[in-house]
Parts: C-alpha cells; structure tokens; sequence
C-alpha cells in the first residue's frame, strides 16, 4: 500500500472510532434532557431517578470520547498538509467556532449538568442540560459543514499567490448540501441512543430489575428514537436530492448504475458485476431485485426523472443545480482543462519569480478560467476519477436495510410498550432489542461509508484528489501511527463498554427509584 | 449603605465563590467520576503530549517561517504531483 492507502485507512479509522461515541452524544443527551423536563414538570422522583442513571451513562460516553475527534486535526496538518493549507481559510473559521463553542459551552453546563444538583436551582439545572445538549449540535455544526463544504465546495475564490481556497461568502457554507448533512448526522444520533435506550431497558426486563424505570425508559427512548428516525429519513431524503446535484458521480456510484434511463428504478437487493466497467458491456449485477421508478423519485422526486449513470457522466450527462439533466463537460475533456489550469499555475509561478506582473495577470486569467477543473489535471485516465462502487454500493444497502429495520423496531417497541404485559413476558423481544444495539452503530457508520467513499477520489470534490492532498511523509510513519491509534482507541472502546456494563449491572442490582432520587 | 463598587465587587466575589464551590464539591464526591476523569487526563497527555509532538507535527508551521513560504511549499507540491 502507498503512503496515500495508509494515509487514507488511518483517517478512516479514527474517523469510525470517533463517530462510536459522536451519536450517543448527540442523542443520549437529548434523552436525558427530555426525562429531566418530565421531572420538572411532574415532580415524580421516578422521573428524576430515570434522568440521573441516564446521565451516568452519557457521562461514561462523553469522558470517553472527548477529544478523539483532535486526532483527526493532527492529521490534517501532517499526512495531509497540502489539502489543509489549501483549504485553510475556509476550514479555518467552522472548526475555531467548534473548538470554542465545544468547550466553552459543553464545558460550562456539563459541569452544572453533573455537579449542580441541589447547588442550583432546578430550572437553571435543567436550562444546563438542554444547552448541554444543544452545545453538542452545535459542535457537530461546524464540523458537518465544513465536511460538506468539502463535497460542496462553494463561497470561495481561489488565490494563486496564497495558494489557498479563499472564502468570500462564509453564508454560502450553509448550502442544502450542509444542512442536510447536518440533520441527517444528528437526527440519526437520536436514533441511535433511542435503540442504545431501549437496549439497556430491555436488558432490565430480561433480568427482571427495576421494570417501572425500564418501561419508562422506553417510552422516552422509543419516541425520541422514533421522531429522530423519521426526521433521519426525511433529511436522508434531502441529502439524496442534494447528491443528485452536486455529485451525481457519487450518487450513480451508490446505485452501482452505469447507464442511466428515464423512470429509472432503485435496486433494493444486489450483487454489482466487479468486471463491469464503465466502458465495457458486462452486467451490472450478478443478481439483483430492482423497485420500479425506485432511483428517479429518490434523486429527482420525479418517477419519470432521468438520473444518469457513470458511463453518462464520464460521457458528460449530468444534473446541474436545479435538478435538469444537462449535456456538461464529459471527463475525458475535464482532465484536460485541469491539466491546461496546472499549466496555468506553472506560468504564473515562473512569472511571479520573474516579477512579471503582466505574465502573472494572464495566468491568473487562464487559470481562474480552468479552475473548476484543477483537480482533473491529476488524472491520467477516466477511470481514475470513479469512486469505488462495490464499497459505495453495499454500504448504502447496509445503511438503508438496517434504517428500515431499525424504523419497524421503534414502532414495535413502542406499540410493545404502551401494552406493558406483551413486552415484559416476552423474552425474544428483549433478546432482540438487546442483540440489535450494535447494529444500530452498523447503520451509522455505513452512511459515513456511503457519505466518504463515494466522494473519492476527492477530498475536495473536483478540485483536489487524495493523491495530490497528501503531504511529503513517509508510509513507516503513518503504518507506525495507524497501529498505535488502533490500539489507543481499542483501550477506550473496550474501556467504555466495560465501565458501562459495570454500571449497568451495579446499578441495576438496586432499586433505582429509591437510591437515585437522593 | 454599600457604595455601589463595593456591591458589584461583593456580588461578584459571592459568585465566584459559589461557581469554585460547584466545581469542588462535584469532583470531591465523585464516585464513578474518578476513573473517568483518570482516563480523561491520561487520554489527554497520550493525545497532545505524546501523539501531537512525537508523531504528529504540523510540518507547514514547523518547516516554514512565513505564510508565503508555505504557499511557495505547497504550490511546488500541487505541480510536482
């Protein structure tokens, strides 16, 4: 493997590791805050014992994850420090408002949230963990729209002597692109800890401990997991919509389509043709079971919408930004233009040294012509600038079939709850919703599979390949670095699930109703 | 009567009080609060100690002195590429 493949498995690994404990984050606090609400508003201890076992356990996931999101950082300045200084100006503003949003905010109230009962009074307490609460987004804000300013990139100029990205309209980092993104990431975090909820609870049940506060404890996870599910495929549709426009490479890639038709329909269950290519005329599956107009009404909205395919794109069929089909620059051209626009760059580089400000002023000319295609110039062939499919494809089945399941299971957890006899006598369905928690992590981390892989092998769609953001650096170090991460992380993973559990067990062993409340 | 300056000051040393209190009473009764914060502090030393200095230097920032040193670095690299 290249320095590029390390570079790009260390990234992905600590990515995964991060976003473990991102979502629980995101939701488990939502959870807690809504339980704390009914405590106020009921003054039912029941309520208030129920808010702090929860809050132990979002305590656990906060401690262990803080933090592990900085290791991406690092990363950025040292195997990818060419995409970072190019990127820069733009990235520069979202991740400082995270860093101090983040710990002023989250730093602040989680301190009030933890240590404040008793010393402040209930409503500020309560205020406390909704900001708490609602710090966490935040952070997850500017992370998310500076991760879709990267698939979207937009409000900026490129300055040749800076050799950076400058933004020139930081409002345009809030595209369709991002806020989508960013309800989709977070909406799927409530669902996430609404399943991590329901799974403890029934773990209650099986063993036949502190039953009220489990059955309570669903209905709040349930319908926050409910609601969160919903809106998850609300947003999911919106992103779909959004990748249609601003990257219909990557949409054709998670279809594993290669001609695109009118009325085209969405495959629901497949194996794609790992010989098919997009010049070639193989299958595109071996086997697959296709739902009619299925990928026009997801893209388009439109049954009868033609959505095209890679061969389409490379060949220069598109969507453009309202959503028409539009003949646009075929890809074999684009990785001409990028190599005209390097071209561009290398004259005004000589120019600069030569103090030429008329040769300068034309190169800038000719490359801000060819700029949208700068990335381009890095390619050598077509197929270079195709993400991989079998990894697109399948991950967004997994995301897609896990999300339906995990939508019927609400709603049956939900339906079993409110009929409290069916789910405490029915072991199976405690066993199931214990065994389907981690699928439910599955599922999320399959839509960040979709969501980054399917952008390859852009790191900034069109402007800067993987192969060109990579820094001067040797592959022994970043090997070096990768097992020492995989081994940081897996301590933390396996420290946060086995202090969990232990938490779990102990607590569960008293009556939590009585013991919580003071 | 307490001259307003006076008052403010009061107030405030009141509240600072109050917020030093909250915290060092929170952190002298944690029970399961300990282990994590021991795990917080040495994760923290793993990642901007030993991770960011020993592996993981910013090499535009330590390599360069100037802004257009660093875009002259990264404009080579984009064309040599």
């Amino acid at each position: 493997m290249t320095v590029v493949d390390w570079s790009r498995w260390q990234f992905a690994l600590t990515a995964i590791y991060h976003w473990l404990f991102v979502p629980l984050t995101l939701g488990l606090s939502v959870i807690v805050a809504v339980m704390e609400s009914l405590y106020l508003k009921t003054k039912s201890e029941k309520w208030l014992a129920a808010t702090k076992f929860w809050m132990t356990l979002f305590g656990i996931n906060f401690a262990i994850g803080v933090a592990t999101g900085i290791i991406l950082e690092f990363e950025f300045g040292t195997n990818w420090s060419n995409y970072s200084w190019f990127v820069g100006d733009i990235f520069g503003a979202p991740l400082a408002i995270e860093g101090l949003v983040a710990f002023f905010m989250e730093a602040t109230f989680v301190a009030v949230m933890f240590f404040g009962w008793g010393k402040v009074s209930p409503r500020f307490h309560l205020a406390s963990t909704w900001l708490t609460s609602l710090g966490a987004s935040i952070s997850a804000l500017w992370i998310l729209v500076a991760n879709a300013w990267m698939q979207y990139p937009v409000g900026m100029e490129f300055d040749p002597a800076q050799m950076r990205n400058v933004m020139d309209n930081f409002w345009a980092l809030f595209s369709g692109v991002a806020v989508n993104k960013f309800f989709h990431a977070v909406f799927s975090g409530w669902t996430l800890s609404g399943v991590f909820v329901i799974g403890v609870s029934s773990w209650f049940l099986l063993k036949r401990r502190n039953e009220p506060f489990a059955i309570r404890s669903i209905k709040v996870g349930g319908w926050v997991g409910l609601i969160g599910m919903l809106l998850t495929m609300w947003t999911g549709d919106g992103s779909a919509v959004e990748v249609t426009k601003c990257q219909p490479m990557k949409l054709a890639a998670m279809e594993g389509l290669y001609k695109g038709h009118e009325a085209q329909s969405i495959v629901a269950m497949g194996i794609v043709n790992p010989d098919k290519t997009w010049d070639n005329d193989e299958d595109e599956y071996l086997f697959d079971i296709s739902i009619p107009y299925g990928l026009s009404i997801l893209a388009k909205h439109d049954p009868n919408a033609f959505v095209p395919g890679i061969a389409d794109i490379v060949n220069g069929f598109s969507i453009n930004e309202n959503g028409d089909t539009v003949n646009t620059v075929g890809y074999a051209e684009r990785i001409r233009l990028g190599k005209l626009s390097h071209e561009a760059l290398r004259r005004y580089d000589i120019a600069r040294a030569q103090h030429d400000e008329k040769a300068m002023a034309e190169a800038e000319n000719d490359l801000r012509q060819y700029y949208p295609y700068f990335g381009y110039g890095y390619f050598d062939s077509v197929e270079e600038a195709i993400p991989p499919v079998g990894v697109t494809f399948y991950s967004f089945r997994v995301m897609v079939v896990l999300g339906s399941y995990f939508l019927l299971y609400l709603i049956v957890a939900l339906f079993a709850v409110y009929r409290k006899d069916w789910l405490q006598r029915n072991k199976w369905m405690q066993l199931i919703a214990i065994a389907s928690v981690p699928f439910m992590w599955i599922c999320s981390e399959a839509g960040w599979m979709v969501a980054e892989v399917g952008r390859q092998p852009w790191t900034v769609q069109d402007l800067l390949p993987t192969k060109a953001a990579i820094s001067e650096i040797s592959s022994a170090s970043v090997i070096t670095t990768f097992w020492l991460f995989a081994a940081i992380f897996t301590i933390l993973l396996v420290a946060e699930v086995s202090i969990m559990l232990r938490q779990i067990d102990k607590r569960s062993k008293h009556n939590l109703e009585i013991d919580n409340a003071h | 009567m307490i001259p307003p300056a006076r008052g403010i000051a009061a107030s405030f040393s009141s509240s600072a009080r109050k917020v030093w209190m909250l915290y060092y009473d929170g952190f002298r009764s944690m029970t399961i609060g300990k282990t994590l914060w021991i795990i917080i502090l040495v994760k923290l030393f793993i990642f901007f100690v030993v991770i960011k200095f020993i592996f993981f230097p910013n090499l535009l920032k330590e390599n360069f002195d100037t802004d257009a040193e660093r875009a002259d670095h990264v404009r080579q690299e984009l064309l040599r590429k």
